[in-house]
């Protein structure tokens, strides 16, 4: 390439007085001591005099490259959202790339959630009944508990459910099953 | 001696010329082409801008031009909005306004950004400008409600008082009653920076009664919705609003209220501010939005149906800033509805959430690409690309000017393929033969640098973060990009060569930021003892970079092109390269 071989004759010629031993710092890059960006270990874009583990993924500093004040308020927002009263809670469905987040307290019951997820994840969800759970349909809306443990969305009344529901998941195919049959 | 006088003007006759004559490339150009015209030209000059407030001093811009009445100034480099860089490093205002005070009396506007601005300096511009119109501080910091104070209190014809996106420390709510009941001048007001309990809504209030001129006004977030109406129908000649917090119980009267204030806006054409969104109120804007060509709804949590509708009722919007919750349905409406889009901003609402959290992709960029012809400049952070969809951007939108995308994970390659996307960017800078500002992200090799080199002549600003493989990459940039101005990498494996080999670029450019790459302290000596015409800033927060072998790479690098010499105000974590300056020490 024609410009590759522009870089090379530029390089030679060099900035430094004659005598000076340039080797040193042309190939400064192979003496480095500082580990540069490693494709395997976590991004790390701190000073390498840093001895401890390099940080997670997610503390590189200034990246994304977001302003500090955009930060803050979208962080006072998420403040907000729990002082208004509303309980929200995140909504996964498996194969879905995303998750969702719904205010569980705008709904009046279950009929109007599951409406709501219906149409957030463009899928059908079976018939309910308390014998067999959702029939009719590969996807089953489960949630976890405040004690941890999974449920099939529709068991407790629905007061109980709102206070009691950490976070949704809407399953698909044998998982699902398993639930159902499950029953206490 | 008879020929040219001939063909001579008298000065008063160029001096007239030149007033209309207010481009700063085109003023240059005027003084240099004699003497007599550099004479006459330096005492006509009203407005400086200058761009690298360190690349000359007060004294020499005072003696060059002395009869200026409007002045820029910017500080810090852009990569200080990302914390990149240390608290001190610098960009200090005060000695600016002290030799002004004396030298510049009619001295009308200052407009300063990225630069620590304290209220010792507001009190000063306060107390030596009679004449003083205009105050902008955008990205500002170091002052309070206290220098406010000064100022409102002061200036007696202030037109324009713009704090945008600075931090104000909060000591008083009472500062805009400073404003004297004379005051009536006002015609631009923004004050959405500050924080909760730093307005006196009431002080507000009678200062927008008084000032029949004020066009643009921005709230900040402490003023609650119902207050929004109080505000518009004593201002229905706004032409430019943003609203406090746009969040509250839906009241039916309260929202009857709010619609008719917004409907007797006439002029309204641009609206920002909308913290805390409650989507039922939107529908008061609806009466407006078919004049609107400016929205920014980027604090905004509110999620893409919302959107939409708000968004179908804009068909003249020319400027969208907005959270990723649009979501590719979202840009799919936008791209229908709103043909004469030409700015379009799209920020991530979960920047370090490692999940998706929104079905935001690059099929909504691609879906704007397609039906905005008019689209410009393009802000866009997201989770996946691919070369495909680049190419069909660049291919879409010839006329980018800036063309800015993050996505968020380092070093992502194309999703559908893995490969680099070397070759989405390099359609985008062969096809968009306009672009002067470019920023990239996901996996790249010094092949996208070579095209960069090759196609972008226009190129005025570049932002590498992770990318390419070796000097390679950068002397493609330094050596191809004939407009460059504005460097700045992060995290690239660009050490000593390039730079070397490309030093004489680096007098032609403002400036160049390089953090986390592999330029050795030695290389930075070297730069800054061969080349006096530039100032040469290792910024090192652990130890002296001269405490550690020559070869090892610094922390960070800056480098400016100054005719001031090295600065005299670093803080002990800054060192210059300097001759001069290490012989002192």
């Amino acid at each position: 390439m024609e410009n590759s071989v522009a870089y090379e004759k530029a390089t030679e010629l060099r900035l430094g007085l004659p005598g000076i031993d340039e080797p040193a710092v042309l190939s400064s890059v192979k003496n480095n001591k500082r580990p540069l960006h490693d494709e395997k270990s976590g991004e790390n874009g701190k000073s390498a005099q840093n001895e401890t583990a390099p940080p997670s993924k997610a503390q590189i500093v200034g990246w994304p490259p977001v302003q500090s004040y955009r930060k803050n308020n979208f962080q006072q927002a998420k403040k907000s959202e729990s002082e208004c009263g509303g309980i929200y809670v995140k909504v996964s469905m498996d194969g879905a790339p995303y998750l969702r987040k719904i205010d569980l307290k705008v709904y009046k019951g279950y009929p109007e959630l599951l409406q709501v997820l219906e149409n957030m994840f463009k899928f059908t969800i079976g018939e309910y009944s308390e014998r067999e759970g959702y029939k009719g349909s590969d996807y089953e809306p489960t949630y976890e508990d405040k004690d941890g443990d999974w449920m099939l969305v529709g068991d407790v009344p629905w007061e109980m459910f709102i206070t009691s529901c950490k976070r949704l998941r809407i399953m698909k195919g044998s998982e699902a099953r398993g639930l159902s049959c499950s029953g206490v | 001696m008879q020929k040219e006088m001939a063909y001579s003007f008298p000065d008063e006759v160029l001096k007239h010329v030149f007033s209309f004559i207010q481009s700063d490339k085109d003023r240059n150009a005027v003084s240099l082409v004699c003497k007599s015209w550099y004479e006459i030209e330096r005492w006509c000059r009203r407005k400086v801008f200058i761009g690298n407030c360190y690349a000359v001093s007060p004294r020499m811009v005072i003696r060059r031009f002395p009869e200026v009445r409007s002045i820029e100034l910017k500080g810090k480099p852009h990569f200080a909005d990302f914390n990149l860089v240390p608290d001190g490093w610098g960009g200090y205002v005060l000695q600016w306004i002290a030799e002004m005070a004396g030298a510049y009396p009619w001295l009308g506007e200052i407009r300063l950004k990225r630069m620590v601005v304290t209220d010792e300096s507001l009190e000063l511009i306060a107390k030596s400008f009679k004449n003083f119109k205009v105050l902008v501080l955008f990205s500002c910091e170091g002052f309070s409600t206290d220098g406010l104070a000064a100022i409102a209190a002061s200036c007696k014809n202030l037109r324009e008082l713009d704090l945008r996106e600075s931090e104000v420390d909060d000591l008083s709510g009472h500062w805009l009653a400073q404003f004297p009941e004379t005051c009536t001048s006002l015609v631009s007001l923004n004050i959405s920076c500050l924080g909760s309990d730093e307005v006196s809504f009431s002080a507000l209030e009678r200062l927008v009664d008084r000032c029949p001129n004020l066009r643009s006004l921005q709230l900040n977030r402490a003023v609650t919705l119902d207050k929004i109406a109080n505000i518009l129908r004593r201002a229905p000649q706004l032409v430019d609003f943003g609203t406090g917090n746009y969040a509250a119980e839906l009241q039916p009267d309260v929202f009857s209220n709010l619609a008719g204030a917004f409907s007797s806006c006439k002029e309204l054409k641009s609206l920002s501010g909308f913290w805390d969104v409650v989507p039922a109120y939107l529908p008061a804007l609806y009466s407006i939005c078919p004049r609107l060509t400016s929205l920014n709804l980027s604090y905004a949590t509110i999620q893409s149906p919302d959107l939409i509708k708000l968004v179908s009722h804009c068909p003249r919007l020319q400027r969208l800033l907005v959270l990723d919750y649009v979501e590719d349905s979202g840009l799919e409406e936008l791209a229908s509805s709103c043909k004469d889009l030409q700015e379009l901003r799209v920020f991530p609402s979960d920047p370090f959430g490692v999940e998706p959290n929104v079905s935001l992709t690059e099929q909504g960029l691609v879906a704007v690409s397609l039906g905005c012809p008019k689209l410009q400049s393009v802000l866009y952070f997201c989770r996946r690309m691919s070369n495909a969809a680049l190419v069909t951007i660049a291919q879409n939108c010839p006329n980018l000017t800036r063309f800015r995308l993050c996505i968020i994970e380092p070093k992502t390659p194309d999703y559908l393929t893995l490969d680099p996307l070397d070759a989405g960017f390099g359609a985008i800078v062969e096809h968009c033969k306009d672009l002067r500002r470019l920023s990239l992200s996901g996996l790249l090799t010094d092949h996208v640098f070579e095209y960069i080199g090759t196609y972008g002549k226009k190129l005025e600003m570049l932002s590498v973060a992770f990318a390419g493989d070796s000097d390679l990459g950068l002397h493609h940039v330094l050596s191809g990009c004939e407009s460059l101005r504005k460097l700045e990498i992060r995290d690239c494996p660009f050490g000593d060569k390039a730079l070397l080999a490309n030093a004489a670029k680096l007098e032609t450019m403002r400036s160049l930021w390089m953090s986390s790459c592999a330029v050795s302290f030695g290389a930075c000596k070297l730069l800054g003892q061969k080349m006096p015409k530039l100032n040469v800033e290792v910024i090192d927060e652990t130890e002296p970079p001269d405490s550690r072998p020559e070869s090892y790479p610094v922390d960070k690098l800056y480098i400016y092109r100054s005719v001031a010499g090295p600065r005299f105000d670093m803080p002990p974590f800054v060192w210059s390269m300097d001759e001069a300056v290490k012989i002192l020490h």
